[in-house]
């Protein structure tokens, strides 16, 4: 192996099948990373409040912005995967869970549900007239 | 650390193409990952056309039609033919699989064919397993006992006790699920991987076996064992239908009972 001229090439493997095991498993550690950067957003909110009733408003606006709106979608929906996707995990720890039919069916239900968890909150968000 | 691009020296060009012969109307393209240590060039993939009026019906078969009718420098390992032996584990069509008990009308388009992913290239389609086979060892795949046997008969064992063990032992080392976990691609040098474990599962579960306590310390390892994130990659890719990933999660419940 010393060789160069005898040094092995390493098999490809980032062309593997996205499948539902190795895509969810990818998205329980970006929602992870997402909750953490997200947290920012909460601790910035707490300073405003912090601060008093003119950084608190100027906080309001920023997050009544489009753009913030979206990040809070998608903070949201990070929170209700990785929740989901965590209680999953537990279950398959306690021993349940991993017929490959039923690991497939809770795989969609866990990504189906944060997406109907990120709309309901959403619509009451709306509806509520909340922020 | 986890590293997604491939070394210099393993990245793949563009190699030949060998058309089908005129005439031939079912006509199937392969494409071959093909690596030769002699040419002390990079990897390549090779396209192959291939009539499959004139072949058998699993991706062997079309390698074995390749390697005597097309190209005879293709390699690969093969033996059984009938997914017992585990030799043909290969990556077609992006998972991992045998290639003998893979059809080729499952699979759609062009049938692309790697190596095992993440391993060391010896030729062509067959990759070192020196590293796999030293695991499957460092869990002491055998009985170890320390009464002594029955003077006039086996250790026995009860019908329930065996079907604990039934499926685990069913397993070929084939590589198929350790070769397709993530967490074995980038940990692989310390991580068991999913075969080796499923392996020590089948030990720690043998009601005759006497060593469970110390297969157990064994595996007390933040790599060795708990490199699995159940990303579940090696259940979905197991040719035997067998469930690695149930296998470990056993493992780790049984090193949270102990401790209690």
């Amino acid at each position: 192996m010393s060789n160069p001229k005898f040094e092995r090439p390493l098999s490809p493997f980032m062309m593997y099948r996205w499948q539902y095991s190795n895509t969810l498993s990818i998205l329980h550690r970006v929602t992870g990373c997402a909750l953490t950067a997200g947290l920012l957003l909460f601790v910035y909110w707490l300073v405003a409040v912090a601060s008093g009733p003119e950084a608190y408003a100027e906080a309001q606006s920023v997050f009544a912005h489009p753009l913030t709106r979206v990040l809070l979608v998608g903070f949201s929906f990070a929170f209700f995967y990785h929740l989901l996707n965590g209680i999953r995990h537990l279950v398959w720890d306690a021993g349940y869970g991993f017929e490959k039919p039923r690991a497939r069916a809770t795989g969609w239900l866990v990504f189906l549900g944060a997406i109907v968890l990120t709309a309901i909150l959403w619509v009451l968000v709306a509806t509520g007239g909340a922020a | 650390m986890a590293q997604f691009r491939l070394p210099k020296n393993s990245v793949v060009g563009v190699g030949k193409t060998y058309p089908a012969p005129a005439g031939a109307k079912d006509v199937r393209t392969f494409r071959i990952y093909r690596f030769d240590p002699e040419s002390g060039q990079n990897p390549r993939y090779d396209t192959y056309e291939v009539d499959m009026a004139t072949c058998g019906p699993m991706i062997l078969d079309a390698l074995i039609k390749i390697k005597n009718e097309i190209d005879p420098t293709l390699t690969f390992r093969r033996s059984c033919r009938e997914g017992i032996c585990g030799s043909c584990a290969m990556n077609i069509d992006g998972v991992n699989t045998l290639a003998c008990t893979r059809a080729t009308e499952d699979v759609k388009g062009t049938v692309k064919i790697f190596p095992l992913p993440h391993m060391p290239v010896i030729k062509d389609l067959v990759p070192d397993l020196t590293n796999f086979y030293a695991q499957y060892a460092s869990v002491k795949p055998w009985l170890q006992t320390r009464t002594p046997a029955p003077p006039d008969r086996e250790r026995l064992q009860s019908k329930e006790d065996q079907e604990k063990i039934d499926r685990p032992a069913a397993c070929i080392l084939c590589a198929c699920c350790s070769t397709s976990c993530p967490s074995y691609w980038w940990n692989g040098d310390r991580y068991l991987g999913p075969a080796a474990l499923l392996a020590a599962y089948r030990w720690i579960v043998d009601t005759r076996d006497e060593a469970t306590g110390e297969r157990l310390d064994e595996l007390e390892d933040p790599f060795k064992l708990y490199r699995c994130h159940t990303i579940m990659n090696c259940t979905e890719a197991c040719p035997k239908d067998l469930n690695p990933a149930k296998a470990i999660a056993e493992i780790k419940k049984k090193m949270a009972e102990r401790r209690h």
